[in-house]
This record gives C-alpha cells, structure tokens and sequence, in this order.
C-alpha cells in the first residue's frame, strides 16, 4: 500500500485517444449546432452548451483522475453498495424529481445545473450485475440465477421507466448482450430479434397477411429445413406452438402500438416503418435529420456553414440530434470517421475485455461495449432512419453534463480496471 | 473464420506490405478478436456488430452519396428561394405598334399564422368573394404551411389593388406580390401570338432544369411558345436563411447564390397590324385562313385563322373558364389554322405543274394540247387548252392533265408501271423544293409538313409496281393525296414572286431591340431549280387570271396582279375556295394566300379578300368601303359548326340511336363520294 501509485501505469492510451477525439469532435460540433451567424459568441461562452460542455469536461478529467487513483479493488467490493445507493437515489427521484421536457428524471443542483441519476444508473447496475456473475457456481443456464441477474439488471430499468424517461430505460435492455456472452441462452437474444422483426412484419403486412407469411415460413422450416428424421409429433407440437404464439403476438401488435404506447411513442415506431406518412407532423424529425446529413455530401457545408442544423429544424440540435450537425457540416467524411472511432473504440474494448484474466473485469468491459454499442446504434440509427426515434444521446459527443460523465465514468472504471488486467480478484 | 485466417496469413506474408501500416492496422483490429475461434458467443456479438456497423456505412454512403435528392438548394427547407418574376417581352409589329403588352396586377398572399381575428364578412365583401372561398383557400395554404405564404387572390387590377389597400391594416396576415398579366393593343392575330398560361402538369415534370414552379406562367401556343425563352428573361433569385418559423435570418451565404432579374426581350414582328386587322374583320362569319408574306425577305405581314378569339380572354382570372369554352367549339379557334389545317391546293398547284413543264422541256408556252385527248371535259371549250396562257387563265383541267403525262412520261422507262414511278420520283423531287410535303421552318411551334403524293403513298394503295399514270391523274390538278396548308400556298406565291427562290418564311425580325440581328432561326435562301424565264410566262398566265379570267375580284386600280384560283374538294361539304396573289407583278411587294372553307369558288370568295389586304398594304388604305362591308357580311356556315348543331338538336331529342346510325352511313356515303370526285376532278 505504501508504494507509489503511478496513475498512467498499464492505461490503454488507444482508448483514450479515442475517447479524447469524441469529446473534442463533440464540443466542436455542439458549438456549430447553437452557433448563431448574427451574433456568434465564443466557443466557451457558458450561455453556449458548448461553454458548458468545456466545463463538463473539465469535471470528467477531475472524475478521471478521482477513478485513476483509487484501488481498483474497490469496484468490485463495493459493486453492492453502490449499486443499493442509487437504487434509492432513482426512487427519491419518482418522488422530489423535477420535470424537463417531460420526464421527471432531474434532480436540481442549483445554479442552473441538473443532474439526470438515471445516465448513472448504467455504471452501477454493470458494476453489480458483473460482481453477481464473477461469483462462482453462478451460471446463467440455470433458472434460479438468470431471474436473479434479470433482476438486477432491469429493476433499475423499471424505476426510470416510473421516471417517463423511456428512452434510457430501453438501453438496459443492452444487458442482454451481456448475459449472452457470460452463458444465457441464444434463446433470449434470439427472441428479441424475432420479435423485433414480427412487429417490422405486422406493421408493414396487413394482420392477415402477416399471419400467412408465417405460416408459409412454418411449412418451409418443416419441409425444407428440417431433416426427414427431425419431422416427430414432438417438433411439430413445438412448431405449431411457436407459430401460435408469434402469430398471436403479430396480432396485439396494432392493439399495443395503438393503445398501450403512449401517442408519441405509437407515432415514432409508425414513422421508423413508414417514414414519409407525415413529413411534416409525425415525421418532421426524421424527415429533417436525413435531409440535414444529405445535403451534407461528399465533404460537407464546411465549419460553421451548415443551415439545416441551425434555425431550429431539427430539435435538440446539440443533445439527440448532433450528429446531423456533423453529417451536415463534415460530409461523408466527418460521419465515416466518427462512425468508424466509434466501431474501432467497440472492437478495441471487447480486444482488452478478453484479456482480462479477472472475470469480474471481462463482465464490465462487455457492459461497457453494450451500452455504448446500444446508444450508438439508437442514435445514430434514428438520425438516419434506420431506428424509431428513441430520445438517448451519443456517448461523449452530444451536449450534456450527465450524459458526458456516466459515460466517462463508465469508461474509465474499465480502463482502470484493465490497467491491473493481470491481477485475479 | 477459416476465410479470414487465410485471408490474414496472406496479408502478413510478404514484407512489403509494411507501407501499408495504416491498413494493417485495420485488419489487426478486425481480425485479432476472432483469434479465439471457439468461443462462439463472444464472435457473434462481433458479427452482429460488424453487421450494424455495415449497415450504418451503407447507408450514409446512400444518403450522403448516392442519393442527390437533398443536395440541391431547393430541398433545403432553412434556405428560402424567393424568385423576382421580371416583366415578360412585348410584341411590336413592323412599324413598332404594339401589339402585345403587359398590365401589372397584384397576386394576394396569405400567411395564416399571422391571420388576425377579423371581420371575415367584411373581408369577403371587400374582395368580392364568397365566405367559401375564404375558408377553403385559408384551410388549404394552412395544410402547405402555417408559416409561409400561400397564393389567396390572383390578378388584382392596379385600382382594385388601391381600393382595397387602405383597408389592410385591419387584416394582418396578407400581402401583395407585383406581378402581371398580358394584354393586347393590337386586338389581333390571337392565334399566331399564341397565349400564355399556368405551366401544366406534364410540362411541370418534363422541364429538364427546374426552371418553372406550380403556377408559374408559361408560353402555351403561337409565339409566345416558340419566344419563351427570349420572352420570359431571366429570373431573379434570392436565398436567404430562415428559421423554422419562417423568420427572416439573412441572405444564405452573402448572396452569393442570387441573380438579379433581368427583363424579358421584346420581340419585333413583321406584322403590319392595319392589314392583319383588316384581315381579321374581312374574314367575320367565315372560317378559314391567309397568310400573307414579303416575298423578297420571307418575312410574314399578315396570318390570319379563322374563327379566331379575343386574345385577352385567354388572359387573366377568367382564363380557364374560357378556355374550356373555346376548346369546345367545333370550328376550333384556338387551332392556328394558317400553318397547321390541311387542304388539297385545288388549281393553285397548276402553277407547279406549269413549271416543272416548262423546265424539263416538256412544254413550251406555245404548246397547245387543244386536240388531244383527256379524261377531264373542256369546261369552256378546246380554247382553253390552246397554248399555257390561256390555260392558266382559264384554269384548264385537260391543259394541265397533258402537261402532267408528260412530266411522269419524261423517261427512258417502257413499261407504263415503271414509267409512272420514275416520272412521280422525279417530279416529287422539284415539288419539295417549292416546299410541299415538308416544315417550311416558320417561327411558330404547330406547323405541319403537309403531304404531297408520293411512290410509297402510291405503292401502299395499289402495291408495289401495280400503279401507272392512270392512276395518278388526279395529282395534275392539285386534287388527291394532297395536304396543304395555307402557308404553304402563300410560299408558292412568294416563289413564284420571286421568280425562282423563296425564303424562310418568318414572323420575328429582331429580338430584344427593333434593329437587332435574331438569331432563332435561319433565313435561308432556298432554291427551286426552275429557271427565272420559265416564271414569267406563269406570271402573265396570272395576270391574265385577275384581268380576265377567273380572279377578277382582286384586281386593283393601278397595281399588276397577278394570281390563280384554287377550289379544293373536301369530303365533308362544300369546297373549299382558295387564290393566292402577288402584287406588283414587277418587284413583288407582297405574296398571299387565302382559303375560305366551305365556300366553294375561290373566285368568288377568296380573291376579294386577298385584293383589299394587297391594296391596303401596298397603299396604305382601301378605299373601297361598302365593297369590304359586303365581304365582311357574308356568311359562311362550316360543316363542323352545322354538324354540331344538328347533334345537339338530337340529343335534345334523344333520338340518338336511330340517329347516330344514320349519320355513321352519312359518313361512309361522303368518303365514297369523295373517292369518285377525286377521280372525276373538277377544277377552276
């Protein structure tokens, strides 16, 4: 304990230099998309978020030095701890939470500045749900411990839910790619996708129709797929249940998207399926987002010079949408590279997350790469049209206190995690 | 997997891929994570990322690249496009009178989000409109937009707009655009001029550059189509950046982007308004068409269709409920007849013959066919035939059936078959240089090229070789498979004026400014191959036809005319009456053509109108006044006008299908009865 600690020691400097460029690209960008030609202010004006988010980096750095410099080991003790604290913390905030734009998720700081507990609640439900799965016996093929691990995992998930802050309680669902890679069943993930697909199906496809398809698919499974041998009574109860339960799945999709989802919400998955219904109601941002990123080009307006992310076209120009303001600005250009930082920081955590010889370390390093790979994959996805509009910021780039630091702190714990790859908890 | 191995291990091999460090790098990260090749989880939550991340790239490139849909200014909805329409080009005639002008109005817009509460009452009696149309139109630029303006009321006069003006304070949310509608001093040659009108659907999406937007203006017909380039000038554009609620923020990147309007060229025609004016008045009641044109320059004086329109009906709030009227009528007068209807040139086309005789030789002027035989009657006796004077006084069918026999029979060919056709080769050959059977190249966009009977037409009829002289007779007198139009019979003149040539005859003589060069079309010099001698032995047989033959109407105090009588028969009624004229017979002035339909002998009807246009022009006036009121009275009802009355007479009776039957064996009755009129052929 007496030696010196030599913070730098075993830093993964690849991540952190991509982890700066992110951060810069996004101060640079947030600046373009408030920037205002009749009367531009500084890049560190605090009336700008830009302003503001320099000084959020500057807090990040001081909760960076703070993670570098305390035992590793404390993650892994205290993962409980923690984790009970902000249980408590989402509670308190259903109850003396403030509302902004909907979601009573904040919790006032004074001086202007909210803290969202919900961007934090990532951090502590890895760390924990990594502690429950290092321990040993547990196993995620057996009932008893993944209803444990889904417990911990989504708990926190509803409470921000009981918050109205939908969007970051999808991204836990992230976790499953997690679970998946530490034993539970392709099953889960696998159901997912389906029925992501079976909701695609019912909403393009008339119910009726759907149900053919599925039908037909049955048959070809049966005939084609399956071996003369495997076509016993057994399977064809298990397909005939399968084919009944998505088919009746199929069928309350239209009931759920237009009863039980809130209009918004009904409304957002009507226009990822068909995005030209409505340009002008509905489908206003979506609409605006793509015309913003093509009208970006080759290269780009140019710094600065962008048009459609200024003027209030696009909404939460700085936070959910900025990276309209790079497609727009920076072209092809700008998004291959910040798309490609991004894969390139994914395949480089899961790289390192192998390595760990600390299971409590591999498990963290994956819920790193899910939550950033989810929030990637929704932000960018509903910017160009791939995805229903989910209200969740990218990680380090868009504007936003809470946001840049859960995600920094996220990191960060998991480089230092990595520094001391070769100690076994 | 195994694919990548391989692919990594054939990557590695060589040293000299050591420059590409950058790229080794890239395959180090994609590929070192599938180096534990069992753990089958954690490689396909790789896959499914690289998956995503394919998809994220594929996509960008389509929306960045591929797709140019957002590209282009216009699609940008922060940049606002505000287009200065500059005033359109005016019409002068030859002696700078204008013809064609524009008055300015005002177009009313409406902002609806600006809309006050207002006394909509008020408001609807002010404008003169009903509270329906307020409420659909508000309700319609609401779903455009609330925030931009949408077209409320078109056209307000300059007084309207005056009167209303003061009143608009309480009522926010409107505004005023300048902008114009064309009017016409001459109250002449509507359809020559042409009009123009909202750009239609199909033209809106077949423009190649995105010139014209919904509701633009645009040339639709006449010279106003064929100009519209010259006519309309340029536009100019302004960019300026907006916010979403339509806030002005500025010009889009200083301007840089903006043109100034620059104002339409004007065009000069070569109308002689006061003979157009008088031709239009000459020919009330009557249906039909002239063209009268300059021979040495080809230039047009005057082009008249008949019945023809008020013009400013075609301009203005009330353009589309005139239109559809006019469209209706069965005499079509929005068709610009003079370059477009066809008709067979009757006697007229004898001149041709006369000269491509004479030219190959075949005839002389003393040639006398008096004794030989033809399957056409002497309807004044075998006088008529006896040299080509004469004949062309007289209008001699025989006369010009021999000369026609010669012409086909002018070949080394033995058999009659094949003589036939290297006679008719030869023959069509010199009638299209007169210009028959093709565009003469006229500045007006409907012209037609017209048919002159040919080997083809010919070997489709009777098939290939089975046809001969006897056949084709018909031709020799400008009756059969002929279509012509009356700027083609004026062009015949002004060759014949010419003696020899014609030039591209044209309506604009300079563009922009009264002496300018123009440069849209060529006047071209086009020569017939006929011999100067040959035209004036055709021009004293024409001048004999206005002194004593059969077009004394057009003769005129002092002035040589010289002209021919043409009657052409039409399956659907009566002739109709053609002559054509040149005047003075030494340096021709002017050349004309005039054709009433329906109105039997050219002699009669035709020649009066064409010698009170040549007097006025050539003199300035007419003095003939009761003569030109006799004209101006007459009546000339046409089979299309009757037979329209006589089908709403039927349906008011509805008795239509006893009817309808026997109007259908009327139709059969008349294309037979044409066939036989063909072949007999009567001529004037």
């Amino acid at each position: 304990m007496a030696k010196e600690i030599n913070i730098k020691q075993g830093i993964d400097w690849t991540t952190v230099w991509i982890y700066i460029s992110l951060v810069f690209i996004g101060i640079i960008n947030i600046y373009a998309a408030v920037y205002n030609a009749e009367s531009p202010k500084s890049i560190f004006s605090l009336d700008h978020n830009s302003g503001r988010q320099i000084m959020f980096t500057l807090v990040a750095l001081v909760l960076i030095m703070i993670i570098l410099f305390i035992d590793f080991k404390v993650f892994d003790s205290f993962a409980y701890i923690f984790y009970g604290i902000w249980i408590i913390m989402l509670i308190a905030t259903i109850f003396v939470g403030k509302t902004i734009n909907g979601s009573k998720s904040w919790i006032v700081l004074g001086g202007g500045f909210n803290l969202q507990p919900a961007e934090f609640a990532k951090i502590f439900t890895i760390l924990a749900l990594a502690k429950y799965l290092s321990t040993p016996n547990v196993n995620l093929a057996k009932t008893n411990y993944y209803i444990k691990a889904f417990a911990i995992a989504f708990i926190p998930a509803v409470l921000i839910l009981l918050q109205s802050e939908a969007g970051q309680a999808v991204t836990f669902g992230a976790l499953f790619i997690l679970m998946y890679r530490e034993g539970l069943s392709g099953v889960y993930p696998s159901l997912i996708i389906a029925a992501v697909l079976l909701v695609l199906l019912s909403l393009i496809l008339p119910n009726w129709a759907a149900v053919l398809v599925l039908a037909a698919l049955g048959l070809i499974i049966w005939y084609l797929v399956l071996k003369r041998f495997e076509r016993t009574r057994l399977n064809l109860q298990r397909m005939i249940g399968i084919f009944v339960v998505f088919a009746s799945f199929v069928l309350t999709v239209d009931f759920i998207v237009n009863n039980v989802l809130e209009k918004h919400q009904s409304n957002r998955i009507k226009v990822w399926v068909s995005p030209d219904v409505d340009p002008l109601g509905t489908g206003w941002n979506v609409t605006q987002a793509k015309l913003a990123i093509g009208s970006g080009g080759f290269f780009g307006k140019g710094y600065l010079k962008g048009t459609q992310t200024k003027g209030d076209f696009i909404p939460e120009q700085s936070t959910d949408f900025i990276f309209c303001t790079i497609g727009e600005e920076w072209g092809f250009i700008g998004t291959f590279i910040v798309v490609g930082l991004y894969f390139i920081l994914l395949i480089r955590i899961i790289n390192l997350a192998e390595k760990q010889k600390s299971k409590f370390a591999r498990i963290y390093g994956y819920g790193v790469v899910s939550f950033i790979f989810f929030n990637l994959l929704a932000n960018v996805g509903m910017t160009i049209g791939l995805m229903p509009v989910i209200g969740i910021p990218l990680p380090f780039v868009s504007s936003g206190g809470s946001s840049l630091m859960s995600f920094t702190v996220l990191l960060f714990i998991f480089l230092k995690l990595d520094a001391h790859r070769s100690y076994k908890v | 997997m195994a694919g990548i191995g391989f692919l990594y291990q054939i990557i590695n091999l060589p040293n000299c891929f050591q420059t590409f460090q950058i790229f080794r790098y890239f395959v180090f990260v994609i590929y070192t994570p599938f180096l534990n090749m069992f753990d089958k989880q954690r490689n396909n939550i790789l896959i499914f990322i690289y998956i995503i991340g394919i998809m994220f790239f594929l996509r960008l490139f389509y929306l960045q690249i591929l797709d140019n849909k957002y590209r282009s200014l216009g699609a940008l909805n922060s940049v606002k496009r505000e287009v200065h329409i500059p005033l359109r080009g005016q019409i002068y005639d030859r002696n700078n009178k204008l013809i064609v002008a524009n008055e300015e109005v005002y177009d009313m817009f409406v902002t609806p989000k600006k809309l006050g509460t207002m006394d909509t009452l008020a408001f609807c009696n002010l404008f003169k409109i009903t509270k329906g149309y307020f409420d659909s139109t508000v309700s319609a630029a609401k779903s455009y937009s609330v925030n931009r303006s949408s077209l409320f009321l078109r056209q307000l006069t300059k007084e309207e707009y005056g009167s209303v003006i003061d009143a608009m304070i309480q009522y926010p949310g409107f505004t005023f655009e300048q902008s114009f509608f064309r009017t016409y001093p001459g109250h002449a040659m509507a359809n020559a001029l042409g009009y123009i009108g909202e750009i239609p659907q199909k033209m809106f999406k077949e423009q190649e550059t995105e010139y014209y937007r919904k509701g633009d203006y645009i040339g639709l017909s006449g010279l106003e189509k064929f100009y519209e380039t010259e006519l309309r000038g340029i536009r100019g554009v302004r960019f300026t950046l907006m916010n979403v609620k339509g806030e002005d923020k500025g010009a889009y990147n200083n301007g840089k982007y903006d043109t100034l309007a620059v104002i339409g060229k004007n065009l000069y025609s070569s109308i002689d308004l006061p003979t157009q004016q008088l031709a239009d008045s000459l020919f009330a009641g009557k249906t039909g068409s002239v063209v009268a044109i300059d021979p040495s320059t080809g230039e047009i004086i005057a082009m008249g269709s008949y019945p023809s329109y008020d013009p400013s009906l075609l301009s203005g709030k009330e353009f589309s409920k005139n239109y559809s009227s006019l469209s209706r009528n069965p005499d079509r007068p929005l068709n610009n007849r003079s370059v477009s209807a066809f008709y067979r040139p009757g006697s007229t086309f004898k001149l041709v013959q006369a000269g491509i005789g004479l030219q190959m030789g075949v005839i002389n002027p003393k040639t006398s066919f008096s004794g030989t035989q033809s399957v056409f009657p002497f309807h004044s006796g075998p006088r008529e035939a006896a040299n080509l004077y004469v004949a062309i006084q007289l209008s001699s069918n025989p006369y010009f059936y021999n000369v026609f026999k010669k012409i086909i029979g002018n070949n080394a060919e033995t058999t009659p078959f094949l003589q036939a056709r290297v006679g008719l080769e030869k023959w069509g050959d010199i009638v299209a240089k007169f210009g028959f059977g093709k565009k003469l190249g006229i500045d007006l966009p409907s012209e037609t090229k017209g048919v002159v009977p040919n080997v083809a037409m010919y070997d489709k009829i009777y098939g290939k070789n089975q046809w001969k002289f006897s056949n084709i007779f018909s031709c020799s007198i400008g009756e059969g498979e002929y279509g012509v139009n009356v700027l083609k019979l004026a062009n015949l003149a002004a060759t014949i004026a010419n003696r020899g040539y014609w030039k591209t005859p044209h309506l604009v003589r300079s563009i922009g400014l009264p002496n300018s060069k123009k440069s849209s079309i060529e006047i071209e010099k086009h020569e017939t191959g006929i011999d100067k001698q040959h035209f004036e032995h055709i021009l004293n047989g024409m001048l004999l036809v206005v002194n004593e033959g059969t077009g004394r109407q057009s003769k005129l105090e002092g002035i040589e005319v010289c002209g021919k009588t043409g009657t052409s028969q039409n399956a659907k009624g009566e002739d109709h009456a053609i002559f054509i004229a040149l005047a003075p017979k030494n340096n021709p002035k002017i050349a004309i053509a005039v054709v009433v339909e329906n109105a039997g002998f050219g002699g009669t009807h035709s020649a009066p109108i064409a010698g009170l246009m040549m007097e006025q022009y050539l003199k300035g006036k007419t003095n003939r006044d009761a003569y030109k009121k006799g004209i101006m009275d007459r009546r000339i009802t046409t089979v299309a006008a009757s037979n329209s009355y006589k089908e709403k007479k039927k349906t008011e009776q509805e008795a239509f299908n006893e009817e309808s039957g026997k109007t259908l064996k009327d139709s059969k009755d008349s294309k037979d009865s044409k066939d036989t009129k063909t072949k007999n052929g009567k001529g004037n």
